[in-house]
């Protein structure tokens, strides 16, 4: 297994109240898998998200990520594991409006030391698979919602990361250029990437080949959805 | 090796931090400027102070030692306490004979002269100088470092018989339009001629302590000038080195004190002074000077020092979300943290520049002035050292607390930053 959530319990305290935003969540995520995490707000699918991403410590239970213990990790190996197998697309791209494309796309690399020459190469053959080979000295300002999120994509790739987190990646877009995302994600996970994706959307879920759902800090249904083909789900899927 | 790696991944992160800065910097530069406003203006201040004080110390310290570091003056003075608080200043002149058997009860006192001062005015045909005739006696050329050229000095018949025969300069000859080769010839001095008997070197003195450099100079044995003007007279003596020049001091003081009769309390009624306690007081002025300017300096720091501080907060603020994502895509709080030091301690460089440009042009104008004597003035190698030293300092104190907050942010928190 790629990924061991065990018995995970995520405690916030706001002012004397303690509120279990996780409270025992167990799940094993292995390697190519393409999972949707749902759920309505306040059900702990963005806690665990952060928890995944090493962006949070649980309060409680263990997290493996390829057999390290990551739970117990500092700051500073939290941010090495970030650096280096965790790729993040979110809502709202989080790109910096001052640089180019290429160089949104190599910050990561900034980070586990990666020179100058080998940054911009990178940056190139990373915005050439998201389809966006031209654009590399574009300025965010200067590209449309999707090109911008096919760039923070590029960006979650650059380091070849284990798991692709997306927090709701089309939440901000219409529908004809959330469709192009979501293909080029079914393209990833094709290409071997293992996904996990935040969504409340039905619809966004269909692309994934597992969904979880989740209710008051607990996983409350985990199905998988076998597919025939590789084609983007048609609007069948359901089967445990 | 890993030590060796571990610094190269250093030293790539600090070159990424400071063109990171820069850009940032670069990208708000009205802001930048303002901010830096009380950096450029404290490091402008600072090293045109100091630049100033450079000049005339080098100009004051060159008429020092154009006096000559080991001479000690000797003059008549009333005290301000004692029984001569009251006495006429006739009575408290020094007199020649106060001096008599000074050398062999002074062992540290190499030279001693005798000096009396008068001015006239010397016509030769059509030509008129007003002149400082001094009354010398031989020592004076070792004391003053200014032997006779051509022709001869003053001979022991001359001072002891008071013959009237002078010494003169090239430039009082020239404008009294006399011969080259004066030597021989007459001048009247004081309704009577008198003999030049060589040409003496020019005085080197200028500046601020040049007394007498407007008139010309005729030397003449001191008992010759007594003659026709015994009221004033001082001496001027030379220390065997002038390390030596305060144990000199000591023994004139100790000498003269004998030859008045004064008792043990009493205080003197007469003042030795060295140069070489003029260079040490002033240089002690010097340094409090500077000391005050420096306080001064520190204080706009400390002012321009919370400017930064505050915008750097603000870039923070601004910033919330950048901080959350380079935390998400892998930067530790440590390269955070640089990112936003460095970026303090850059604005307070770039001010500390701006202010060395300043007080550059601060010190040209200075400079020019005539009037001021500071043509000598610069801004000394570690003043600028200091200046970007204390600028760096500013950043990394002021730079800290803000470089610290953004370290610390939570990057789920920062990353939901509105």
């Amino acid at each position: 297994m790629m990924i061991e959530l065990e018995d995970i319990a995520k405690v916030y305290k706001v002012g004397v109240e303690k509120i279990r935003a996780l409270d025992g969540v167990s799940l094993s995520i292995d390697e190519n898998e393409y999972l949707a995490v749902m759920g309505p707000s306040g059900s702990g699918k963005s806690t665990l998200m952060n928890i995944l991403g090493c962006l949070d410590r649980p309060t409680s239970g263990t997290y493996q990520l390829d057999g390290q213990l990551v739970s117990r990790m500092g700051g500073g190996g939290l941010a090495r594991v970030r650096n280096r197998r965790i790729g993040f697309v979110f809502q709202s791209f989080e790109l910096l409006p001052r640089l180019s494309a290429a160089k949104n796309v190599a910050l990561p690399l900034i980070y586990s030391g990666i020179g100058w020459l080998g940054r911009r190469r990178r940056a190139r053959d990373v915005l050439g698979r998201v389809g966006l080979g031209g654009r590399m000295r574009h300025r965010p300002s200067q590209l449309s919602g999707g090109e911008k999120q096919r760039v923070a994509i590029a960006r979650a790739l650059i380091s070849d990361p284990r798991i692709l987190l997306a927090d709701e990646p089309t939440g901000n877009l219409d529908s004809k250029t959330s469709a192009e995302i979501l293909a080029l994600f079914d393209e990833l996970h094709r290409g071997g990437q293992t996904i996990v994706m935040v969504t409340h959307e039905e619809e966004v879920a269909r692309h994934a080949r597992r969904v979880l759902r989740m209710r008051d800090g607990r996983i409350s249904s985990d199905e998988r959805v076998e597919k025939a083909g590789d084609q983007p789900a048609p609007a069948e899927g359901g089967e445990a | 090796m890993i030590v060796f790696r571990a610094m190269l991944g250093f030293v790539r992160l600090l070159v990424r931090s400071v063109f990171l800065a820069l850009g940032q910097i670069w990208a708000r530069k009205g802001r930048s400027i303002l901010t830096t406003i009380g950096i450029v203006i404290g490091v402008a201040s600072v090293t045109a102070v100091i630049a100033a004080l450079t000049g005339l110390r080098a100009n004051v310290l060159a008429d020092f030692a154009s006096l000559g570091v080991n001479k000690i003056y000797l003059h008549s003075n009333k005290p301000d306490r004692g029984p001569y608080r009251h006495a006429r200043w006739d009575d408290l002149m020094l007199k020649p004979d106060e001096f008599d058997g000074v050398l062999e009860q002074c062992p540290s006192v190499s030279h001693l002269t005798r000096i009396a001062e008068n001015s006239t005015v010397v016509r030769v045909g059509q030509q008129e100088l007003d002149v400082r005739v001094i009354g010398i006696e031989p020592a004076w050329h070792k004391i003053e470092n200014r032997s006779v050229k051509t022709g001869r000095e003053f001979s022991l018949i001359d001072t002891t018989s008071a013959r009237p025969v002078c010494l003169i300069t090239e430039s009082a000859r020239d404008k009294l339009h006399l011969d080259r080769d004066c030597v021989g010839q007459r001048i009247r001095l004081f309704g009577r001629a008198h003999r030049i008997v060589g040409m003496v070197e020019p005085s080197t003195k200028f500046g601020v302590f040049g007394i007498g450099q407007r008139s010309e100079e005729i030397l003449v044995p001191f008992r010759t000038l007594r003659k026709v003007q015994d009221q004033w007279m001082y001496a001027i003596a030379a220390s065997k080195s002038p390390e030596a020049s305060e144990e000199a001091r000591a023994e004139l003081l100790h000498f003269l004190r004998n030859q008045r009769k004064l008792k043990p309390g009493e205080p003197d009624t007469f003042a030795a002074e060295a140069i070489q306690r003029f260079i040490d007081q002033f240089e002690e002025m010097a340094a409090m000077i500077t000391l005050i300017a420096g306080g001064i300096v520190g204080i706009s720091l400390l002012v321009g020092g919370v400017g930064i501080m505050n915008i750097m907060l603000v870039s923070v603020s601004e910033r919330t979300r950048e901080i959350g994502l380079r935390k998400a895509v892998g930067a530790r709080a440590s390269a955070i943290l640089l990112q936003f030091l460095v970026e303090a301690i850059m604005l307070c460089l770039i001010g500390g520049l701006i202010g060395l440009l300043f007080g550059q042009l601060a010190t040209s104008g200075v400079a020019a002035i005539p009037q001021a004597k500071l043509e000598r003035a610069y801004i000394p190698t570690w003043a600028v050292g200091l200046s970007f030293g204390f600028s760096a300092l500013v950043g990394v104190v002021f730079g800290m607390f803000p470089a610290i907050k953004a370290a610390r942010l939570d990057p789920i928190e920062a990353l939901r930053h509105e």
